[in-house]
């Protein structure tokens, strides 16, 4: 990778814009110099001040994969990222999450060479980035409340995708589960569909076509009053296995835990399937992937084997609490209210925190308060703590769980060292 | 299915408040069900028996509810409940028979007579309470506190608000509250209230933090409420009190 080779390089792009990725390259080791942050934004930033449209002159002639979604999109991405990556060929990439137009920008301008492109998105900028990059391959994962505070509703962020997608010429791969997912992709002209499955139905009860209540019957999905029904699918995850659209079933050997990566690992064959990399040798590439930008991250502290979790709204929760090793491994709850994680706590209630009864629970984080009142609640036992080596020596246990949402995550890391 | 209390089937304890979630397939867009479990927690700590249902679009509103819980949702699921609340009748019964609702920010909107619709068309409300709502020029987006109508003796509301909605009232609906900060229903007041329905502009669980709102409500229902064990009211108090001071507010 190659801040050393000019991005002159590359054909096509004009004087301006590559003073533009020059500078925002620029911009971007100096932040990383001066200690704040990996540096990707920052040089987006610089980049789009000095030409606006900088992103879709870096897109040219580039083959791009966006992949958005409420959660997953930056495991997602990175499994992508490993998939195709066996086909050889550079790939450039937003690997840490920075997700809006800058992160793009300073992505692509990192890797003037690479002809591949897999980029994760904010879900509500994804209409736009589609349209200034002339993506290939768009990925749905799904959809669910998320920081109420900042982001748009999802029931109006579904029909955002929808009209993009019908104008688009790209390649859909959507999880045919999530029926918000579903309409949204369903006037896009190529789709693959993918039985992804949905663990959080809260937010999908009713149909986003007209409104009614949705029947279900397992994974399947049907409106009662209009013609709005779970398309046919290609790929399907079924348990620990994939079915591939030849309707060959395979394990699903992962490293990374729990059945929201599993779900992720066959939206990324589907995407990898595209660019003509078969499910074994995607499979493999996948299997290693063992943590991404810090989650799912072991670490030793004080004698006590530390696993990472992030968790950062009602589904992502649900799907933490899933992957949990059982009690009595004793588990801490890390809450903060930023602008990062929505200032906004409501979520908390819709979490359901029982399944924590009856093992050791520790909490803390800049809303410990909110978190203490939720937990009451729910009858859940626990104690609150200054920090994480706190819960540590309290609970005198050879491992603990953690499971923190965006900020508190960021500050766990911090205290622990960038080893985690 | 059958969404009732059990009339008829022997199962109903006459002492029992009964609670409905009204629409949450539709009406629950961020933490709503925390106003379920707030009343359900302090009815329970005074040692009374609690019902609940939690009753979603395509099943009958009971009528035989104490107390009907409604919460937020976006433009359309919010046309969509009022459409079926309107049609269904049973929530209108059961406030002609006295029945408490507490409606938040969405549903605050519907029990009007008239709220703005996705496009900013008038959409007819169940007609509960004599208010009626339209879209502001801006999101009010954050912490609100507000000061209670001393009629109703309870101490100052503290939440958070997301919505862009303004409501106007009729001569014989009060304010809930006096806004210190925040936007609430755009003209310094916050929320509404006539007889037993109670709408605000405090979001999702606006239950949570403020426990003198809840039992309020329970004491229309239950009459005059033993207090709680000081040590089950330690947490939400201190949640309270720094939610307060964090807007520069006193409880």
């Amino acid at each position: 990778m190659s801040t050393n080779s000019p991005p002159s390089r590359r054909p096509g792009l004009p004087l301006r814009a590559r003073l533009a990725t020059t500078v925002g390259g620029a911009a971007g080791r100096a932040s990383r110099l001066a200690g704040r942050g990996d540096g990707s934004v920052i040089g987006g930033v610089v980049g789009l001040r000095l030409k606006p449209d900088l992103l879709s002159l870096l897109a040219r002639g580039r083959q791009i994969v966006l992949v958005t979604g409420t959660n997953g999109k930056t495991t997602t991405t990175r499994l992508i990222t490993a998939a195709v990556g066996t086909l050889g060929q550079q790939i450039a990439s937003n690997a840490f999450g920075a997700n809006m137009e800058a992160g793009l920008v300073a992505a692509l301008a990192r890797a003037p060479e690479a002809t591949l492109a897999v980029l994760e998105v904010d879900e509500k900028y994804m209409p736009a980035m589609l349209q200034a990059t002339g993506a290939r391959v768009v990925t749905l994962l799904n959809l669910s409340r998320d920081q109420m505070d900042r982001a748009a509703e999802i029931w109006l962020l579904a029909r955002r995708w929808r009209a993009a997608l019908a104008a688009a010429d790209c390649r859909v791969i959507a999880n045919a589960d999530d029926p918000l997912v579903a309409w949204a992709a369903g006037q896009a002209r190529k789709v693959t569909w993918v039985a992804a499955g949905q663990r959080w139905h809260d937010d999908s009860w009713c149909c986003p076509n007209c409104g009614s209540h949705l029947r279900r019957d397992g994974e399947d999905w049907h409106c009662g009053e209009c013609p709005n029904r779970r398309p046919p699918v290609s790929w399907v995850l079924a348990g620990d296995e994939v079915i591939d659209p030849t309707g060959r079933a395979r394990p699903l050997d992962l490293s990374l835990p729990g059945r929201a990566n599993r779900s992720n690992a066959v939206v990324a064959l589907a995407v990898a399937d595209v660019f003509g990399v078969g499910v074994t040798q995607a499979l493999t590439a996948i299997g290693q992937v063992r943590s991404v930008a810090g989650r799912y991250t072991h670490v030793e502290r004080r004698g006590c084997d530390l696993r990472l979790l992030l968790a950062k709204n009602p589904a992502g929760w649900l799907e933490a609490l899933d992957v949990l090793v059982p009690a009595p491994v004793p588990v801490t709850l890390a809450v903060n209210a930023q602008v990062p994680d929505g200032r906004d706590t409501s979520w908390l209630w819709d979490v359901d925190y029982r399944r924590l009864r009856g093992r050791p629970v520790f909490v803390t984080g800049e809303r410990q308060a909110d978190l203490a009142v939720r937990l009451e609640a729910d009858e859940v036992a626990f104690r609150v703590v200054g920090n994480i080596d706190e819960a540590v020596d309290l609970a005198r246990s050879p491992a603990m769980e953690v499971i923190a949402n965006y900020t508190a995550f960021q500050q766990i890391r911090a205290l622990l060292g960038r080893t985690a | 299915m059958d969404t009732g209390f059990g009339l008829g089937h022997g199962s109903r304890g006459p002492s029992a408040v009964r609670l409905v979630w009204v629409y949450p397939d539709l009406l629950s867009t961020y933490g709503d069900r925390g106003n379920l479990l707030v009343l359900a927690r302090r009815t329970r700590l005074r040692g009374i028996p609690v019902e609940i249902a939690e009753v979603n679009s395509d099943q009958q509103i009971p009528a035989d509810g104490d107390i009907y819980l409604l919460g937020g949702g976006e433009d359309l699921p919010q046309i969509l409940a009022a459409r079926r609340l309107r049609a269904s009748g049973g929530l209108s019964t059961a406030v002609g028979r006295g029945a408490v609702v507490l409606a938040v920010c969405a549903g605050y909107q519907i029990v009007g007579t008239e709220f703005g619709g996705a496009e900013g068309e008038p959409v007819p409300g169940l007609g509960l309470l004599d208010i009626r709502s339209g879209r502001g020029d801006r999101r009010g987006v954050g912490e609100i506190t507000a000061d209670v109508d001393p009629a109703l003796g309870v101490p100052r509301l503290t939440g958070f608000e997301n919505h862009q909605g303004m409501t106007w009232r009729g001569p014989e609906v009060k304010p809930l509250a006096t806004v210190l900060t925040g936007v609430g229903n755009g003209d310094g007041t916050e929320g509404a209230y006539s007889g037993r329905v109670v709408g605000t502009y405090l979001h999702g669980p606006a239950l949570v933090r403020n426990p003198g709102l809840a039992d309020l409500l329970l004491s229309w229902v239950a009459g005059t409420l033993p207090p709680i064990d000081p040590r089950q009211e330690e947490l939400v108090l201190s949640l309270r009190h720094e939610r307060l001071a964090a807007q520069g507010a006193t409880a």
